[in-house]
């Protein structure tokens, strides 16, 4: 079963690199063969929409909703079941600062 | 039809269909299809059952039956899926705990644990449990929780999708999860049986009879799960607070207090049967949340009287309460206790602190309470503020017509 791993974080918090450092995760994941790949993201204030409407490419500044917590990166996890995605995800450091949402992928 | 045989099939209704739905489910990993089989299983056991007689093993008839509805369909499918299904049915696994590293074999086990996932909504795991384990309808789980049909049957299409899509895990979690998931599955069935003692008399009677379905359901989970205290707990408990129900209500409809129950109208047999379970419970020796608020349930039940009571117990039993899930509500009851047990001034000092704390504000009971032990101290003027202070912050007629009448008593 595949998910993906959404860490949504507040930017404005402050958070120390050691606190955030997610190495020692992607470790243990890459060697548990769950993590399939992932990235950190750079700030909304780097992020651009999309949409077309009419016919006509609209683009704007910044994140499709502006909430408090953004998605600060993600992961593409393959796991046996909820549970394990659940220990998964708990493990990960975003979660102690932020919050991460888990999406089962849609497959047939 | 005669009406033996429709008792037979009420009675193994009752008894089975859980156990029919959760093996069902554990073969084909379908919930609908679970469902939909045990229901034919049961429709058909009218029939044959009137024919043939009722089956020396009823829950085996059904189960087999239900399987040779499953086998049915998936042939009928032909399908890809549908071939992998039938195997899957055709030939279940030799071990039946392959995938299970509780130890724990039994079907219905793996059910409650699902339905009582923490990623489900907690009304939807409510709702879980009484349709897939107790078999309530649709319809009587909407009434039961006051919303309408399509509601309740959207709620559950959603749960069972999510468990599907998100593929929540059909086992018993193992060792490492068990302690905080069995908390999950027993705070569910106790929000059950609050939802059925707290309906009033005159409340639809699937409302009602909820407790009664708590009481079955903590049942299995106790004979399932014999080595969990904390499952023997909260049946005793249960039992225990189900025992005084005929006496908790007077004939308007009003709360009658612990104090001034007719206590000749509760039930024996529950009583006995709470204690001796409760006894089985403490001798694991690692009392939680539920043994202690049995234990304090116990100590009422075995009372003659409100005097008779073992009032120091009680108080050091909320004590225990008290550390282990701190809470304003159990302080307050323990002042209670300690002021039966060393006299009003000492509860006095209770209260008092915990009236500075802040921590119960605008709560009649505080204020209530404060009263009772000061007229108990015979201050009746601090007493009768404090009464009318509670009669402020009281929310219903009953509440205060019951301060009303102490207030009353001193003036």
């Amino acid at each position: 079963m595949k998910y993906l791993l959404m860490v949504c974080v507040d930017e404005s918090i402050e958070v120390s690199e050691e606190e955030a450092l997610p190495d020692a995760w992607v470790e243990e994941m890459d060697g548990r063969g769950v993590r399939q790949f992932g990235s950190r993201l750079r700030p909304v204030s780097d992020a651009t929409t999309v949409r077309v409407r009419a016919g006509e490419v609209l683009l704007s500044d910044g994140p499709f909703a502006e909430t408090k917590e953004q998605m600060g990166g993600f992961d593409l996890i393959e796991c046996k079941d909820l549970d394990e995605a659940i220990e998964v995800a708990s493990k990960h450091p975003g979660a102690k600062f932020g919050t991460i949402e888990l999406r089962p992928l849609w497959e047939q | 039809m005669s009406p033996d045989v429709e008792a037979a099939v009420t009675d193994a209704f009752r008894e089975e269909w859980g156990r029919v739905v959760a093996t069902l489910i554990g073969m084909t990993r379908d919930w609908d299809l679970a469902e939909e089989c045990a229901q034919d299983a049961f429709a058909l056991a009218l029939e044959r059952w009137t024919r043939d007689g009722v089956p020396r093993r009823p829950g085996a008839w059904l189960t087999t039956t239900a399987r040779n509805r499953a086998l049915d369909r998936f042939r009928r499918g032909a399908t890809e899926v549908a071939k992998l299904q039938e195997l899957a049915v055709l030939s279940p696994p030799d071990d039946p705990e392959d995938d299970d590293e509780s130890g724990v074999g039994d079907d219905r086990l793996r059910l409650i644990f699902t339905c009582c996932h923490p990623a489900l909504p907690l009304e939807a795991r409510v709702a879980l449990t009484l349709r897939t384990l107790a078999g309530l309808t649709v319809d009587e789980i909407a009434r039961a929780f006051l919303v309408n049909e399509a509601t309740m049957a959207k709620r559950l299409v959603r749960a069972k999708g999510k468990i599907r899509n998100a593929a929540i895990p059909y086992r018993v979690p193992p060792a490492h999860l068990l302690p905080e998931r069995t908390g999950g599955v027993l705070a569910v069935l106790y929000l059950l049986f609050n939802e059925g003692y707290a309906a009033t008399a005159g409340a639809d009677l699937v409302r009602q009879a909820l407790c009664t379905e708590a009481i079955r359901l903590a049942r299995t989970l106790a004979d399932l799960m014999p080595d969990e205290p904390e499952a023997l707990g909260l049946l005793a408990l249960m039992l225990l607070q189900h025992s005084r129900r005929a006496a908790r209500l007077d004939d308007a409809g009003d709360l009658v207090t612990l104090e001034e129950q007719d206590r000749s109208r509760w039930d024996g047999s529950e009583i006995e049967e709470g204690v001796g379970l409760l006894d089985d419970a403490l001798r694991h020796d690692s009392a939680g949340y539920y043994q202690l608020q049995a234990a304090i349930a116990a100590c009422h039940a075995t009372a003659r009287d409100a005097a008779d009571t073992d009032w120091s117990r009680i108080a050091v039993l909320y004590g225990r309460l008290a550390e282990l899930a701190p809470s304003p509500v159990v302080e307050l009851n323990r002042a209670v206790a300690v002021a039966m047990a060393e006299g009003p001034a000492a509860g006095l000092e209770l209260v008092e602190s915990l009236e500075a704390s802040g921590a119960l504000a605008g709560y009649h009971l505080l204020p209530a309470t404060r009263a009772d032990l000061l007229r108990r101290l015979d201050r009746r003027a601090d007493a009768a503020a404090a009464y009318r202070e509670a009669l402020d912050l009281a929310a219903t007629d009953a509440e205060r017509r019951y301060l009303q009448r102490r207030l009353g008593e001193i003036e």
